[in-house]
């Protein structure tokens, strides 16, 4: 069995026939070659493969590609304008909010939905709204920084 | 590829997803959220040949609210639980669980019904819908039946659904949100599964006694557990310190039967299950206003 499915990715529409089985974040990386977005663990525990979903931040390990059908989606890949950094990836570098970078895209892209939700958060709030995903290097303290960063430059 | 191949229907009416379940039945799975089905398809535990996606019946995702019941539909995600201002104002008891309920990119997706319909017994909706007194609305192509939230959990990961039924609709009835209510549980880090938890709900009547008492547990069982011996004992009797705390040892003692397993033993699960219930008893006793 295959799907049509027409997805719009960081603002440019893709056709495609897809197996039912295929979940978003392999057509993301497989098909599409966006390899940004990582996977973790496949289960919806680390939040490494979070991407923006019609403007809602979720796992795309848990979501199949047919799901996406219609879809507008935001990668970590679509973030950045004009070769300029999203301010959020600017607050990763500034603040030394990563070590490895395995958990990083999934980090700014649950990131942003913090600041579209609340654009002012307290770092009690960006704590909880991190709780969706796992960094194993930099103890979370710099990825806090670096979201109020984030939040104070686009404020 | 993760899962095993499946052939995947997404229906865009209520009567197109019946008839399919009807056509399938025990071969096909609903998709809801997939925050628990595609985790399980991907380890390959669950290998559904047929997969019926509910996401596109846009009927089944919305909250209303009338003067005798506030009605969830089985796909209204639980953000949009958590974002509602009838669920805020008329049901606090909801609106203050479902921050519990994993995290913020789980409820963008996870619905109500696929968290009811999962049937996890460490899972905090189920209990609150029974301390609730809801009821829901069980549905297939030829038959149509409600059930009362205590009836539906029926145990691990089991309800009363039938192969061919799905779970269409949640109905809280107005009375059960007017009590003092308090929720409490002890998870490892905020958004796990809880280690145990308590709801309660409770009404006095004029003499500032309790009449009307429902006290339900997660985690501590197979299904939601209903604290019959402590509700018994707290009937007709003052919300008071000593009281609670001796409503909460009987039921710890008496009305739970939780079992060892890898996150916590039996014996510290009946310890946490005394400890919430004081503090959710005193967090609904604190909310009481006598006039
Ligand atoms: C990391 C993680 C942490 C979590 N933590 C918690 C937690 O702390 N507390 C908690 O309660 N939950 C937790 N969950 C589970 C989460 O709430 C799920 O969203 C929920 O259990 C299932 O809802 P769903 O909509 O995703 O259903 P799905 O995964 O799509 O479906 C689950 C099951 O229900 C069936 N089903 C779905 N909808 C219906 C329906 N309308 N009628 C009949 N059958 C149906 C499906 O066929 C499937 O068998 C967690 C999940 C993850 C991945
Ligand atoms: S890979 Fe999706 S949450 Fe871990
Ligand atoms: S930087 Fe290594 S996992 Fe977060």
């Amino acid at each position: 069995m295959a799907i049509s499915i027409s997805v719009t990715v960081n603002g440019k529409t893709y056709n495609h026939e897809v197996e039912p089985r295929m979940l978003l974040v392999h057509y993301l990386r497989d098909v599409l070659r966006l390899t940004g977005t990582h996977v973790g663990c496949d289960t919806s525990g680390c939040g490494a493969c979070t991407v923006v979903v019609n403007g809602r931040a979720v796992k795309s390990c848990t979501m199949l590609a047919a799901q996406a059908d219609g879809a507008e989606i935001t990668t970590i890949e679509g973030l950045a304008s004009n070769g300029d950094l999203h301010p959020l990836q600017e607050g990763f570098r500034e603040e030394h909010g990563l070590q490895c970078g395995f958990c990083t895209p999934g980090m700014i892209m649950t990131a942003w939905q913090i600041l579209q939700d609340n654009p002012n958060p307290s770092e009690e709030e960006i704590r909880h709204g991190l709780e969706g995903n796992l960094c194993r290097c930099t103890g979370y303290q710099n990825i806090v920084k670096a979201i109020q960063y984030a939040a104070k430059k686009i404020g | 590829m993760k899962p095993p191949p499946f052939d995947y229907f997404a229906p865009q009416t209520l009567e197109e997803v019946l008839q399919l379940l009807e056509q399938y039945g025990d071969d096909a799975k609903v998709l809801a959220g997939g925050q628990s089905l595609i985790p399980t398809m991907n380890f390959r535990l669950a290998q559904p040949a047929v997969l019926i996606d509910l996401n596109g019946i846009r009927e089944l995702a919305d909250i209303q609210e009338s003067d005798e019941e506030i009605t969830v539909g089985a796909m209204t995600r639980q953000r949009m639980l958590e974002k509602s201002v009838i669920i805020r104002e008329k049901t606090p008891l909801i609106f203050e669980t479902i921050p519990h309920i994993a995290h913020v990119q789980i409820r963008n997706r996870g619905t109500v019904g696929g968290n009811l319909a999962h049937a996890d017994p460490a899972s905090e909706l189920p209990a609150v819908m029974v301390t609730l007194n809801a009821t829901f609305k069980l549905q297939s192509l030829k038959s149509e039946r409600w059930v009362s939230a205590s009836d539906f959990f029926q145990g691990m990961y089991m309800t009363a659904l039938q192969p061919e039924e799905i779970l269409t609709e949640v109905r809280i009835p107005v009375q059960a949100v007017t009590g003092l209510y308090g929720f409490e549980e002890v998870a490892r880090r905020h958004g796990d599964y809880a280690l145990a938890g308590v709801s309660v709900l409770v009404h006095l009547d004029e003499n500032q006694n309790c009449e009307d008492v429902r006290i339900t547990y997660f985690s501590v069982g197979e299904a939601p557990v209903p604290a019959h011996n402590a509700v018994q004992f707290l009937t007709g009797q003052p919300l008071e310190d000593e009281i609670i705390s001796e409503a909460a040892e009987l039921a710890a003692n008496n009305d739970i039967d939780p079992h060892d397993d890898i996150h916590a033993s039996a014996k510290y699960r009946r310890h946490l299950a005394k400890i919430l219930t004081i503090r959710a008893l005193q967090k609904a006793k604190n909310r009481n206003k006598p006039n």
